[in-house]
């Protein structure tokens, strides 16, 4: 009787592409994976005790609606500090759980129906169906190789229309680990200001650049007051299951969606919160740490995808490698199916990210180099067997 | 460069040359060059392997002692450590701020062992005003290392 009751538009949304590839994964005992999207890494001790500590101290109420003030003014100095960014903790910032409910309380306080939002691809998954949840039209805009994966002011040209309310801008990149240098970002902001658009800039990744620092688009003369940064714990500090985050914005959309988050989640854990305060105060020597040991590990996994031959663009940011399989023919799917059959390594195909993701793989390195070196070991003899 | 090659060798002794050089993005011959170099100037002492030894058949009885002694003209603590050091039975000795001087970790294979070394060796050394031995009964950590079952890769296989 459910299944007519049930609804449409939810329905309508296709399933994620990365489900099908967990279950087999699960069930084979022996496989290395290389498709994890989280740090290897335990959260911190010193950030966990706080945790534990608040919860001995009986702190075990609602916050308030926005995070606890003490949580929003040490994340508005940590923008400050890292970032150069300056906002308002009393009225500039909402804290979230995790990056992902900043994303849909953003587009929900935005898009009125029909608003298209220009979402550059390969990206995470999550942005399409918030948006379409939210009411809106996603539009992909697909991102080149040839370019590093960087989004550039034609391709926005390209696919702006007079509905375009929004652009989803997610550097350093989950699947590609592409970055938006300074120089980038100043030539899409010409045309994002040119067309009168809102940025969600998901800057999950910002602590885990290479060689470069983050710049945030935020931060770029006439950006600010049409930007929303969502940002979070989960990949700086490894805190991935505490689900924290926030966002920062303008105060007139803050406002909105410090509403709707007040009725549809109320306040983010409390234990989560006492932590992120913990990490964000003290806590700028773990990414330091954790950044280092990443950059060692994306060294190792480039100059092995390229020692295969396999095409492999340095990516700047995040924990990922995203090389090409297209010269072994095979599509990605092909290619992740038969090398977890044949090698029992796990990647995610590249369409698992937008349709323009064929032709790549994605791997993570959040893992041990001795792990790394097992995986690459597998694939290198897999590429070998099925290079025509 | 010196200091990233030591972190990444620091705990783990067995890492190649060729690894460490697609780590750091350096040439393997100047990863090889600084770690000889490195040697000879002793910043690298040796290259160990961190033991859990309860977990094997061998005894081993390790004992932390509290040393206080005299510090001699000329050669403040020195000359009285080198001459604890040379015992093959101790394995470390530092030079302590506090309540005592000197931090001797010995090990032997029995308590007996042990107390006779105290006993017979290190307590009527002529400047060693006096001694407290205390035995290990559990190494929970050692170097940085927690000395229990590695712990499991928990995370879900496959997530976006």
């Amino acid at each position: 009787m459910m299944e007519d009751k049930l609804s449409r538009v939810a329905q309508g949304i296709p399933p994620s592409g990365i489900r099908k590839f967990f279950d087999i994964v699960t069930e084979m005992k022996d496989a290395i994976s290389l498709g994890v999207g989280e740090p290897d890494f335990d959260t911190p001790w010193h950030i966990r005790e706080e945790g534990i500590y608040s919860l001995e101290k009986g702190k075990t109420y609602y916050t308030s609606n926005s995070g606890l003030i003490e949580l929003r003014e040490e994340v508005c100095n940590y923008l400050d500090r890292r970032f150069d960014l300056k906002y308002n903790y009393k009225e500039e910032i909402l804290i979230t759980v995790g990056g992902s409910e900043g994303i849909d309380v953003a587009l929900r306080a935005l898009l009125n129906p029909g608003d298209e939002v220009l979402v550059p691809e390969p990206s995470f998954v999550c942005y399409k169906p918030m948006t379409t949840l939210a009411g809106g039209v996603p539009v992909p805009v697909p991102l080149q190789a040839k370019n590093e994966f960087r989004l550039t002011a034609e391709e926005i040209e390209a696919h702006v229309t007079d509905k375009t309310k929004a652009i989803i801008l997610a550097f350093p990149s989950n699947p590609t680990g592409a970055i938006m240098d300074k120089g980038n970002l100043e030539a899409i902001a010409e045309v994002i200001r040119k067309h009168d658009l809102v940025v969600i800039s998901d800057e999950i990744y910002a602590e885990l650049t290479y060689g470069v620092k983050h710049v945030s688009i935020a931060s770029l003369p006439g950006m600010r007051e049409r930007t929303i940064i969502i940002s979070g714990f989960s990949k700086a500090y490894a805190m991935t299951g505490w689900r924290i985050g926030y966002a920062v914005g303008p105060k007139a959309v803050i406002d909105l969606m410090t509403k709707i988050h007040q009725f549809a989640i109320m306040s983010v854990p409390t234990t989560s919160q006492y932590a992120a305060l913990e990490a964000a105060r003290n806590g700028d020597k773990d990414i330091q740490e954790m950044c280092g040991a990443y950059n060692q590990r994306r060294r190792f996994m480039v100059d092995s995808f390229r020692k295969m031959g396999l095409d492999c663009f340095e990516p700047l940011g995040a924990f990922y490698v995203f090389p090409s399989i297209q010269k072994t023919r095979m599509t990605s799917e092909e290619f992740a199916t038969k090398l977890l059959f044949e090698q029992k390594v796990a990647v995610v195909p590249g369409t698992a990210f937008g349709e323009c993701g064929e032709g790549f793989i994605r791997c993570s390195y959040a893992y041990s180099i001795e792990n790394l070196k097992i995986a690459v070991e597998r694939m290198g003899a897999f590429v070998k067997k099925h290079t025509p | 460069m010196r200091e990233q090659i030591l972190k990444a060798i620091e705990l783990n002794g067995k890492r190649t040359v060729e690894d460490l050089a697609l780590m750091l993005g350096n040439p393997e011959s100047e990863i090889a060059a600084e770690i000889s170099e490195m040697e000879k100037e002793r910043i690298i002492c040796g290259y160990h392997t961190l033991i859990n030894w309860d977990k094997t058949g061998v005894e081993k009885v390790t004992a932390l002692i509290e040393v206080k002694v005299t510090p001699q003209r000329g050669q403040g603590f020195d000359k009285i450590a080198e001459r604890i050091y040379n015992f093959k039975e101790v394995k470390a000795v530092y030079l302590m701020s506090g309540g005592f001087d000197l931090t001797v970790i010995i090990e032997g294979a029995t308590m007996k062992e042990v107390a006779l070394f105290v006993a017979q060796k290190l307590a009527p050394l002529e400047s060693v005003l006096s001694t407290a031995t205390h035995f290990v009964l559990k190494k929970y950590k050692d170097f940085g290392v927690v000395l229990d079952e590695p712990v499991k890769d928990e995370r879900m296989a496959v997530t976006p």
